[in-house]
C-alpha cells in the first residue's frame, strides 16, 4: 500500500464526523479529556504513534457523527496547539483547519492564584485569551496572568 | 453583572473619573446632603478592615441612608461555610447597595456578576481597592489645580503594591511622567511597565532616592517597604533606610510638590515632615470620605448633584 493510501485510510475511514489530525502524542489523552470524550456515546476510535512527515510521530481521534462547536474545540489549543480538524461528511473531509484558541476560556484552566475566588468558591472560571500567539490568559477574577507553560488544565 | 458596580480602577473612563471627582468635590464643601434617604447599605467585611470601613459608613451617614453588616466574616454563616453567592444573595434581599472586602481576590467581581444590586469592592485581597485609588486622584486634582501633565514619583514596593499598580492606571488617562524608585527586588513589574508603553507614558526607573528626583516632582507617592516582602534580609537591611523621606530633602523640592501616602505609614516618612506644607497624607485620608461619597452615588445612579 501506498503511503498516500494509507494516509488517507487513516483520515477517510469515517464516513460522517471528525478526524482530529497532529495531536503531540503525550497530549492525546489529555486532548480526549479536555473534549469529554469519556461522557460521549459515539463510536471513537483513537491512535497513537503514528507515523508523521512533519512531527514524527502523531496522535489521532476520529469521532463518529460528531460536529464539534468553535469554542467547543477551540479549547484544545491550549495544550495542542498545532491540531488539525478535518470534518468528513459521506466519507469525504468537507472542512480541514488548524485549531486556534478561542478568546475566551470558561471552566476549563484551574487559576494557580491560591487566593482566587475561583479556587475557594464553586463557581467555573474565566480566562480572557490576552496573547494568542503566546498563549497567556488572564483570570477575569483576580487578574492574575498566566502564561502558556504555567497553565494548569482543570 | 451590574453595570453601576465598582470593581476595579480599570474599568472607569476618563469621563468616569472626572465625573466622580467633580462630584466629591461637590460633597467637600457640602458633606451632609439626604441623598440616599430611605437607603440602606450593606458594608460586607469579610476581611476587618477598620479604617476603610469607618470612611465608607461615614459616607453613607452623611448621605443620610442607613448601613447594616458585619466586620468579622467568623461571627457570620460564610464562617459556617456558606458559599460567597449565598450570602451576597441573601444580603441583596436586604439592602440597596453592597460594600465590600473580602482576603480573596475577585471576591467583588464575582459578588457584582450573581446580584442584580451595585456592589461597591472596598479591596479584594492584593488585587483591587478601586476608592484609594480614586481618593489618591482626588487628591491629586485638588493640591495641583489639574490632573494632566504632572510629574508622579513613586517610591518604595512597586513589586506587591496594588496602590501603586492601580495609581498607574488610573493616571494613565492624564498624560503623566514617572518616576519609579525602587529597591531592585521591588522594582516596578513588567505588566505596569507594558502599560505604560502602550500608552505612550514616560517613567524612568532608579534604585536610589534622592533630593535630585523629589525636586523634578509634582506628587511624591511614598509607600512601605516591609521586610516580610523580600527573599535576601540582607538586601532589605541594606535598603531599609534608604526609602525614608526626610524633611532636609525637601528644601529644593517643588512648590506645588504634595507627598501622598495610602496609610498606615510606619517609618518610611520621617515624623520631621509633618510640619511641612508639603505633607498632605492626613488630609489625603480625609478626601476619602468626599470621594466615597460621590462613589456611592455614582453606583446608585444619583448624578444631578448641585
Ligand atoms: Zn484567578
Amino acid at each position: 500500500m501506498s503511503e498516500q493510501k494509507k494516509k488517507e485510510l487513516h483520515v477517510a475511514a469515517l464516513e460522517n464526523g471528525t478526524a482530529i489530525d497532529h495531536i503531540p502524542p503525550a497530549q492525546l489523552f489529555k486532548v480526549a479529556h479536555l473534549l469529554e470524550l469519556d461522557r460521549m456515546n459515539n463510536t471513537i476510535t483513537i491512535g497513537n504513534n503514528f507515523y508523521s512527515k512533519k512531527m514524527g510521530r502523531k496522535g489521532m481521534i476520529k469521532i463518529a457523527d460528531k460536529f464539534f462547536e468553535e469554542d467547543e474545540i477551540n479549547r484544545i489549543a491550549l495544550i495542542a496547539p498545532n491540531v488539525i480538524l478535518n470534518e468528513i461528511r459521506d466519507y469525504e473531509v468537507i472542512s480541514k483547519y488548524t485549531v486556534a484558541l478561542p478568546g475566551e476560556l470558561v471552566g476549563i484552566v484551574k487559576c494557580n492564584n491560591p487566593k482566587c475566588i475561583t479556587n475557594n468558591e464553586p463557581m467555573p472560571t474565566r480566562f480572557d485569551v490576552i496573547d494568542k500567539e503566546k498563549g497567556a490568559i488572564k483570570c477575569r477574577y483576580c487578574e492574575r496572568k498566566i502564561n502558556k507553560e504555567d497553565i494548569i488544565i482543570k | 453583572m451590574n453595570g453601576k458596580s465598582l470593581v476595579s480602577i480599570d474599568q472607569c473612563s476618563r469621563e468616569d473619573i472626572l465625573r466622580i471627582l467633580e462630584n466629591a468635590a461637590r460633597f467637600e464643601a457640602n458633606p451632609n446632603r439626604a441623598l440616599l434617604d430611605g437607603k440602606v447599605a450593606a458594608t460586607l467585611f469579610f476581611e476587618p478592615s477598620t479604617r476603610t470601613r469607618l470612611s465608607f459608613e461615614t459616607a453613607v451617614n452623611r448621605l443620610g441612608g442607613r448601613v447594616v453588616g458585619f466586620q468579622d466574616a467568623s461571627t457570620t454563616s460564610s464562617s459556617k461555610g456558606e458559599t460567597l453567592k449565598d450570602t451576597i444573595l441573601m444580603v441583596s434581599n436586604y439592602v440597596d447597595l453592597i460594600i465590600m472586602r473580602h482576603h480573596l481576590e475577585g471576591a467583588a467581581r464575582y459578588a457584582s456578576e450573581v446580584t442584580g444590586i451595585p456592589v461597591i469592592n472596598a479591596g479584594d485581597g492584593a488585587n483591587q481597592h478601586p476608592s484609594q485609588t480614586l481618593l489618591d486622584l482626588y487628591s491629586i486634582q485638588k493640591t495641583q489645580g489639574k490632573l494632566t501633565d504632572l510629574a508622579i514619583t513613586i517610591v518604595g514596593d512597586l513589586k506587591y503594591g496594588r496602590t501603586v499598580h492601580s495609581l498607574i492606571v488610573g493616571m494613565s488617562h492624564f498624560s503623566p511622567t514617572f518616576h519609579f524608585v525602587a529597591p531592585e527586588e521591588l522594582r516596578m513589574p513588567e505588566e505596569q511597565k507594558n502599560i505604560c508603553d502602550q500608552l505612550n507614558i514616560p517613567y524612568t526607573e532608579r534604585t536610589d532616592f534622592t533630593e535630585d528626583i523629589i525636586n523634578q516632582s509634582d506628587i511624591l507617592y511614598m509607600t512601605r517597604v516591609q521586610r516580610e516582602r523580600f527573599t535576601d534580609l540582607e538586601e532589605y537591611e541594606r535598603v531599609k533606610n534608604i526609602y525614608i523621606l526626610k524633611n532636609g530633602m525637601l528644601k529644593n523640592s517643588k512648590d506645588n510638590l504634595r507627598i501622598l501616602h495610602p496609610l498606615p505609614r510606619v517609618n518610611e516618612i520621617a515624623y520631621d515632615v509633618d510640619d511641612n506644607p508639603k505633607a498632605y497624607f492626613i488630609q489625603q485620608a480625609r478626601n476619602g470620605l468626599f470621594t466615597r461619597e460621590a462613589i456611592i452615588c455614582d453606583a446608585l445612579g444619583i448624578n444631578h448633584l448641585i
